[in-house]
C-alpha cells in the first residue's frame, strides 16, 4: 500500500511541478499516470523513490514514512521500489546478466559487487527472470548489442530481482514501436499480476494506458484532475487532462483495441507448472 | 496571408559582426598590430647564413651513431627512465582517480569540486620542467625528483580528462543504478566506470608515452633518466653517443605508440 499526502515539488527554477498530490496505491493494483508532457509524471514517480528530492508532503510505502529517511535507510527503502526506464538506462558496456544483477546491489556489500561475486541465490534469480522474459541465452551478450525490446526487457528483471513491493515505471514505451510496445506493457502486466505487485505506469499513449491499467490518473500542470477507470476516460475527460482536440478516434480506436487484445490476455492464465508449448512461451517472453 | 512575390529576392550570409564599422576597424586593428609585431623581430639574415653550415656540421657529428662506446651509461639511463615512466604514471593515475571523480560536477558536492579543480588547474599551471627544477631543488638530484615531478603533472593531465569524462556520462543508467538502492561506491563501480574506461585505458597509455618522453628531458635540469645521460654525452660533446639515444628514445616512442593504439583498438 502506498499513500502519497500533499506531495509538492518546486524545482529550483522556481516552477512548482507538483501541487501538493494525494494519491493511494492498494497492492497489486497497476495504475496509469497520464498527461501531457510537463504535467510531472516523471517528477511524481522520482519522488517517490526521491531521485528528486519533494520540497512538501509524505510518501509512505507499507508503513515506511520514505520522505524522512536518512541515506542508508533511503538506500534500504529504494531496494524496495523497482524502476524500469524510458531509454532502459542500461549500462551499455555491462553484460546483460551484470546490468540484471545490479538490482541486487542494494544487498550486498561493496567488495562483493565490485568482484562480481553475487550469491548464488541471486544468480540463480536472474536466469529464471531471463529466462521469463526470453533473453536466457543472451546473459553475457553487452547490453548494446540488443534490440529495444530486448534492453527493456532486460531493464524489466534488473527491477524485478529486487524483489519489490513496487513498480515505478517511467515512459516504458516512448522509444519503442507499436508493437513492441504492447509486448512490453503486456509483460509488464503479467508480470505484476503473478508477483501480486503495484505498479505506477507513466505513459503518455492513452490507448496503451487504456489496454493494459486497471486504474487511469491524470495529471494536468501538476495536479490530478481524473482518477477512474480505464472506461471512464470519455472526450471530456482527456478534454480536461490534454485540452482541447478531436478526441473520436482515440476513444472509438481504444474500444477495437480492447476486443482484439482481449484474446491473447485471457490465453496467457495458464498453470504455471504444465509444459507449455513453444510459441506460447514465446508468447509470454513478448516475443511473438 | 501575405501575397509571396514571384520576383527572385537576393539573400547573402549575415555576417557575424553586425555594425559595419566594428567589423572593418576590428579587422584592420589586426592587420596593423600584425606588421608592428613582425617589424620588432630583429632578423638578421647574415647570422641566419652563417649559421647554416655550422648547422650542417653539428648533424654530421652525428653519423654514424655509436651505441657501443658508452653502452653502459646509455644503457642505464635508458632503465632509469623506463622505471620512471611506469613508476610515475601508475602512481600519477592512482591520485588523480580520486581526484577527478571530485572534480567532476556531477559527482561531488561544491566545495570538493572546487578543490579538486584547484588542485588540477595547481598541476596543470607549470611546465614539466618548472617542477623538476623545483622538485631537484626539493629532493636533490636523482630520479626520485623526476618520478615526483612526472606523477604531479600526470594529476592535471588526467584528472583532468577523467574528470570531463565523467561530466559527459550519459546521466540515465547512473540514475538507474541508483534507484536500485546500491551504495556511492557500487554506484561509481557499475554506472560511472564502464562508461569512462575504454578512454581512460586509451589515455593511460597516451600518458605513458607522454611520460616516457618528458624523462628524458626533465634529466637535463638533474632530475635522473635518459636526460641525463644526453645531457651529459652533449657537454662532452659526443655527439655520435647522443644520436644513438636519440635514436633509441625515437624507437621506443613508435613501439609505445603503436601498441597503445593497438590496445585502444581491442578495448573498444
Amino acid at each position: 500500500m502506498l499513500q502519497i499526502r500533499g506531495l509538492t515539488k518546486r524545482y529550483r527554477t522556481g516552477d512548482l511541478a507538483l501541487k501538493s498530490i494525494d494519491l493511494d496505491l492498494p497492492d497489486g493494483q497497476v495504475m496509469a499516470l497520464i498527461g501531457p508532457s510537463g504535467a510531472g509524471k516523471s517528477t511524481v514517480i522520482r519522488c517517490i523513490n526521491r531521485l528528486v528530492e519533494p520540497t512538501g508532503g509524505t510518501v509512505v510505502l507499507n508503513g515506511a514514512n520514505v520522505t524522512s529517511l536518512g541515506s542508508r535507510d533511503l538506500r534500504r527503502a529504494r531496494r524496495r521500489m523497482g524502476m524500469i526506464f524510458q531509454e532502459y538506462a542500461l549500462v551499455e558496456r555491462l553484460s546483460v546478466m551484470e546490468n540484471v544483477l545490479s538490482g541486487r546491489l542494494g544487498y550486498i556489500g561493496f567488495w562483493q559487487s565490485f568482484m562480481r561475486k553475487f550469491p548464488q541465490s541471486d544468480i540463480d534469480q536472474a536466469f529464471q527472470l531471463l529466462a521469463r522474459v526470453g533473453l536466457d541465452h543472451m546473459a553475457d551478450k553487452r547490453a548494446d548489442e540488443l534490440s529495444g525490446g530486448q534492453r527493456q526487457r532486460v531493464g524489466i528483471c534488473r527491477a524485478l530481482i529486487q524483489n519489490p513491493e513496487l513498480l515505478l515505471v517511467d515512459e516504458p514505451t516512448a522509444s519503442l514501436d507499436p508493437k513492441t510496445s504492447r509486448q512490453i506493457m503486456r509483460l509488464i502486466k503479467e508480470l505484476c499480476g503473478e508477483r501480486k505487485l503495484s505498479a505506477i505506469i507513466n505513459i503518455h499513449d492513452v490507448m496503451l494506458a487504456q489496454l493494459f491499467a486497471e486504474r487511469i490518473v491524470g495529471l494536468q500542470l501538476g495536479q490530478i484532475v481524473y482518477d477512474g477507470p480505464p472506461t471512464g476516460l470519455s472526450a471530456a475527460v482527456l478534454t480536461r487532462i490534454y485540452g482541447e482536440e478531436d478526441w473520436s478516434a482515440t476513444i472509438r480506436k481504444v474500444t477495437e483495441d480492447i476486443d482484439e487484445a482481449a484474446t491473447p490476455l485471457t490465453r496467457s492464465v495458464v498453470p504455471p507448472d504444465t509444459r507449455q508449448p513453444r510459441h506460447d512461451r514465446d508468447r509470454l517472453a513478448g516475443l511473438t | 496571408m501575405t501575397a509571396v512575390s514571384d520576383a527572385p529576392r537576393s539573400w547573402i550570409k549575415p555576417p557575424l559582426i553586425k555594425r559595419g564599422w566594428l567589423r572593418w576597424s576590428l579587422g584592420l586593428g589586426v592587420v596593423i598590430y600584425l606588421a608592428l609585431a613582425l617589424g620588432s623581430m630583429d632578423v638578421n639574415w647574415t647570422r641566419v647564413w652563417e649559421g647554416l653550415p655550422r648547422g650542417a656540421r653539428f648533424f654530421a657529428a652525428f653519423f654514424p651513431p655509436d651505441f657501443t662506446g658508452r653502452w653502459h651509461d646509455i644503457s642505464d639511463g635508458m632503465l632509469e627512465s623506463l622505471y620512471m615512466t611506469v613508476a610515475s604514471t601508475v602512481i600519477g593515475i592512482a591520485i588523480s582517480i580520486p581526484v577527478g571523480l571530485g572534480a567532476a560536477k556531477n559527482m561531488a558536492p561544491r566545495f570538493v569540486y572546487y578543490f579538486c579543480r584547484a588542485i588540477l588547474a595547481l598541476s596543470r599551471s607549470f611546465q614539466e620542467i618548472i617542477l623538476a627544477i623545483f622538485f631537484v631543488k626539493l629532493f636533490g638530484f636523482g630520479p626520485f625528483a623526476g618520478v615526483v615531478t612526472l606523477s604531479f603533472a600526470t594529476i592535471g593531465f588526467y584528472g583532468k580528462l577523467l574528470a570531463e569524462d565523467i561530466e559527459d556520462t550519459d546521466p540515465l543508467p547512473l540514475e538507474a543504478v541508483r534507484a536500485t538502492g546500491a551504495g556511492w561506491l557500487q554506484w561509481i563501480n557499475y554506472g560511472v566506470q564502464p562508461q569512462v574506461m575504454p578512454r581512460m585505458i586509451g589515455l593511460a597509455l597516451y600518458r605513458l608515452d607522454i611520460n616516457f618522453r618528458e624523462s628524458a628531458v626533465v634529466g637535463i635540469v638533474g632530475a635522473g633518466g635518459i636526460g641525463a645521460t644526453l645531457d651529459t654525452a652533449f657537454n662532452r660533446y659526443e655527439f655520435d653517443s647522443a644520436a644513438a639515444i636519440l635514436l633509441i628514445i625515437i624507437a621506443i616512442v613508435m613501439l609505445v605508440e603503436y601498441s597503445s593504439s593497438y590496445v585502444r583498438r581491442w578495448v573498444q
